[in-house]
């Protein structure tokens, strides 16, 4: 019964969105109110009922219902709990019913908290949204069904691959995809601009929390993913250019483009035609990396190629909305017309540079990502495309856009004064330099590129501190009016100021794992001694225990540094009957950013144990940088300008009261 | 999304053996030098049966051969050129993660200094025709509007108590 019910909200929702694409439209087209808010009810009426079929598909993985196909082939009853509620967008049709509930998620919350957009603008954005989730809710119900029953249920599922048993794998999907997913907002809305022909600094005003809010998620959701691959997968990578990473960075660098962009288009009314290509862009981005992942071309072209059902409806989703979407922008962007001059050293020229390095850093991951494809459809001939290539390409161009960056916020709108800038920054670029100077007497005869690298960090760093001492004036005024000042400023202006910091932190936490990361391999037996970087590791017992649905063999370490008994360290070997497989779950011991990383391989048949150990220094700070980033966000959404029309407190608080 | 890298290594630990560890300890060259510069290739170096893994990351059993064929020429005294040119000419260039600059890689290497290129020069394209259109715009860029200097003239008379500390 909740299978087929969950099917039935899913048939539901099809028709709810059906309704939603195309009656708004005629609403805004005959100026019809009522027509208009169609699209508000069938909105949130199409939320209830997608939230209504995920929650029937968990209600049967958490039940293990295994007479349906979805649940026998990915869960497994003694797994616990959590990886049951995980499992349902572990796998391909659950998580395409995760895209879609978010999707319907960011709808119904355009419906509910858009009634200070102009009512045609909400009805183009509300329908817009119809059209893309129509086709989603398509392509589930006629190629991937979670909800189809097994004729004869086996009484045992097939278990989750067990990589993905983990918190990691909890909430790393979904933060990706409210990334993903939220960007179809700043699509809406610029498509919706487009039909309607108008577009102002109102508009902008609008788009911004919606892709601010997706870029937060975006952020956080692959810092997310590049931790959970650095502790499981159990050799301390944590970022591989895969192309599956690759199709979450590209919308990514688009996104964080258009946040600027759109910067330029509320406060100067300029760049709107670039802001509504980026807007497409990005999401088009978002749609191009859901087909690479779930229509199994990465895989290899062939496999594509024989079983294409998936594949080629979302290639047609894909070719109906980037193609629909880019000939709607040349036909109609003429229209729009240019606003706000400037000249070229300003800040909005500043923005305009980043805009130019980030777009072409992700034309960079996109060939280098996308051409091995194309040439093996076209020739036949298969070459790789790997992390060589990408540090190549990709590091040049976004080096210099770590130069620009501090300059950036010390520019004046309209004209600026880069000397001024400059001498602004003197102090900024001494701490730099001291930096560099002071790693490369520590570190001498070593790698010349990384004192420097970091050098360059530290910049960034000093930078974003230098704007909002400029703008406190502290250091010039007295604290106390320093400090009321810095009350006064906008959040956006704090949230900038952290996000770029959080650009410098992350990249002094690379260099630092790529350089000095030190390493130890070796065949341990208990009672023997490792020694990484002034630690000493020394292996104890080795024990076997019973887990839920795996059994797992134990090595106790033991962890000093110079002397200092730090405590212990135990990493596993985990192995899962269900699918007779294994993982490794490395122990890691952190010390202020640092980190000591072991895990196992196999034990010989002498009894002695193949240990990996890694000691990477400032480790964490490549994912506490994304931290500072996404917290800079948080901080630029609660700025007052971007709340402005939001519904008063005081009446919220007599509606509570009322309810009492 | 990192899962589906995760799957199909998992498929192939399956398929394969059990699984290896990456860099056995019995893989080490007694030399460090000659050990380092194994490492530096194998990570240049494809794992043709995993998805988009080097050798050096991969536990598959192919890789743990490619990596001892790596280490063995070494060891017979091959330069890494060499031991790139023997792998190429038994795998083909697949197994370069970094494909070598060739009529058929030509677009791979030359498009993203180009699109930064192209990029600029668009930008640049743009900036001269704005400014060279509206000659007379741009001397205006900062001259104030008559609302702006309005505000200014607001701003200017309203008494504010100079800053003083309290």
């Amino acid at each position: 019964m909740i299978a087929e019910s969950g099917h039935y909200a899913l048939v539901l929702a099809l028709a709810l969105a059906l309704i939603q694409s195309t009656v708004p439209i005629l609403g805004a087209r005959w100026r019809d109110p009522a027509l208009m808010n169609v699209a508000r009810a069938t909105a949130l009426a199409q939320l209830l009922f997608v939230a209504a079929s995920f929650a029937a598909l968990a209600a049967l993985y958490i039940t293990s219902d295994f007479s349906v196909v979805n649940v026998y082939e990915n869960s497994h009853s003694t797994k616990p709990l959590l990886y049951k509620i995980t499992g349902v967008w572990g796998n391909h049709e659950g998580s395409m019913l995760l895209w879609v509930s978010i999707l319907a998620l960011f709808g119904g919350l355009v419906a509910a908290f858009g009634n200070n957009l102009p009512l045609s603008l909400r009805a183009y954005v509300l329908a817009v949204q119809g059209w893309i989730a129509s086709a989603f809710y398509l392509f589930i119900l006629i190629t991937s069904n979670p909800f189809l029953r097994i004729a004869s249920p086996p009484i045992e599922g097939r278990d989750l691959n067990p990589v993905l048993q983990d918190i990691g794998l909890a909430v790393h999907p979904p933060m990706l995809y409210l990334g993903y997913v939220g960007f179809s907002i700043s699509f809406a809305f610029a498509v919706a601009a487009l039909l309607e022909g108008r577009i102002d600094a109102a508009w902008a005003r609008w788009v911004r929390p919606w892709t601010l809010v997706a870029w937060i998620f975006l952020t956080l959701g692959i810092a997310m993913g590049s931790y959970w691959a650095y502790y499981e997968l159990g050799w301390g990578g944590w970022w591989f250019w895969d192309p599956v990473e690759n199709a979450s960075l590209m919308p990514w660098l688009a996104g964080t483009a258009l946040l600027h962009s759109a910067v330029v288009m509320e406060k100067r009314n300029a760049l709107k035609v670039w802001t509504i290509l980026l807007s497409i862009l990005t999401f088009s981005l978002s749609l191009l990396g859901t087909f690479l992942v779930r229509s199994g071309v990465l895989t290899s072209v062939h496999a594509f190629a024989t079983d294409p059902t998936r594949g080629v409806f979302i290639l047609l989703i894909l070719c109906i909305f980037i193609g629909g979407s880019l000939s709607l922008y040349a036909w109609r962007a003429s229209a729009l017309k240019q606003g706000g001059l400037f000249a070229p050293i300003s800040r909005e020229g500043a923005l305009v540079l980043n805009n130019l390095f980030l777009t072409a850093a992700c034309a960079t991951v996109f060939i280098g990502t996308l051409y091995p494809l194309a040439l093996e459809v076209l020739t036949g001939d298969k070459i790789s495309v790997g992390a060589p290539f990408f540090n190549l390409t990709f590091g040049p161009l976004f080096l210099p856009l770590m130069i620009a960056v501090p300059f950036g916020p010390l520019l004046a709108w309209k004209r600026g004064d880069l000397l001024g800038a400059a001498q602004r920054l003197t102090a900024a670029g001494i701490a730099a330099l001291l930096a560099v100077a002071m790693l490369w007497a520590w570190t001498r005869g070593g790698n010349a590129f990384a004192p420097l690298a970091i050098g360059l960090a530290v910049f960034v760093i000093a930078g974003a501190l230098t704007d909002l001492t400029e703008r406190t004036g502290l250091f010039r005024v007295p604290f106390a009016t320093a400090t009321r000042r810095a009350r006064g400023l906008p959040r956006a202006t704090w949230g900038s100021a952290f996000a770029h910091a959080g650009v410098g932190v992350a990249l002094i936490g690379i260099v630092c794992e790529t350089t000095w990361n030190s390493e130890y391999i070796g065949s341990m037996r208990p009672d023997d001694v490792a020694k990484i970087a002034g630690y000493e590791l020394k292996l104890g017992d080795v024990t076997q225990r019973k887990g839920p649905n795996f059994s797992e063999m134990l090595a106790r370490f033991a962890v000093s540094h110079d002397g200092e008994r730090l405590g212990d360290m135990t990493p596993s070997k985990r192995n899962f009957s269900a699918r007779s497989s294994s993982t490794t779950e490395a122990a890691l011991l952190t010390r202020g950013a640092s980190q000591l990383y072991v895990s196992l391989g196999e034990t010989t048949a002498d009894g002695a144990i193949a240990v990996r150990i890694y000691h990477k220094p400032l480790v964490l700070l490549i994912w506490w940088g994304p931290i500072l980033m996404a917290l800079g966000g948080v901080l630029s959404l609660s700025d007052r300008r971007l709340r402005v029309g939001a519904p008063k407190p005081a009446k919220s608080l007599r509606g509570l009261q009322a309810a009492e | 999304m990192k899962q589906f890298r995760a799957f199909l290594l998992a498929i192939a630990m399956i398929a394969g053996s059990q699984p290896a560890h990456a860099v056995q300890p019995d893989e080490v060259m007694s030399d460090p030098a000659r050990e380092s510069r194994a490492r530096e290739l194998s990570r240049e170096l494809r794992c043709m049966v995993c998805q988009n893994q080097s050798i050096d990351d991969s536990d598959a059993p192919l890789a743990r051969d490619l990596r001892l064929l790596v280490r063995e020429r070494i060891a017979s005294g091959d330069s890494d050129a060499q031991v790139i040119d023997f792998l190429v000419a038994r795998y083909g260039e697949f197994v370069l993660l970094k494909p070598r600059f060739n009529s058929r890689t030509l677009l791979l290497w030359l498009l993203p200094p180009l699109a930064l290129a192209g990029g600029g020069l668009a930008l640049w394209a743009n900036m001269r025709r704005r400014s060279g259109s509206g000659a007379r715009e741009d001397d205006s860029l900062l001259k104030l509007t008559a609302d702006e200097e309005a505000r200014v003239e607001a701003l200017m008379s309203d008494n504010r108590p100079p800053e003083k500390p309290v």
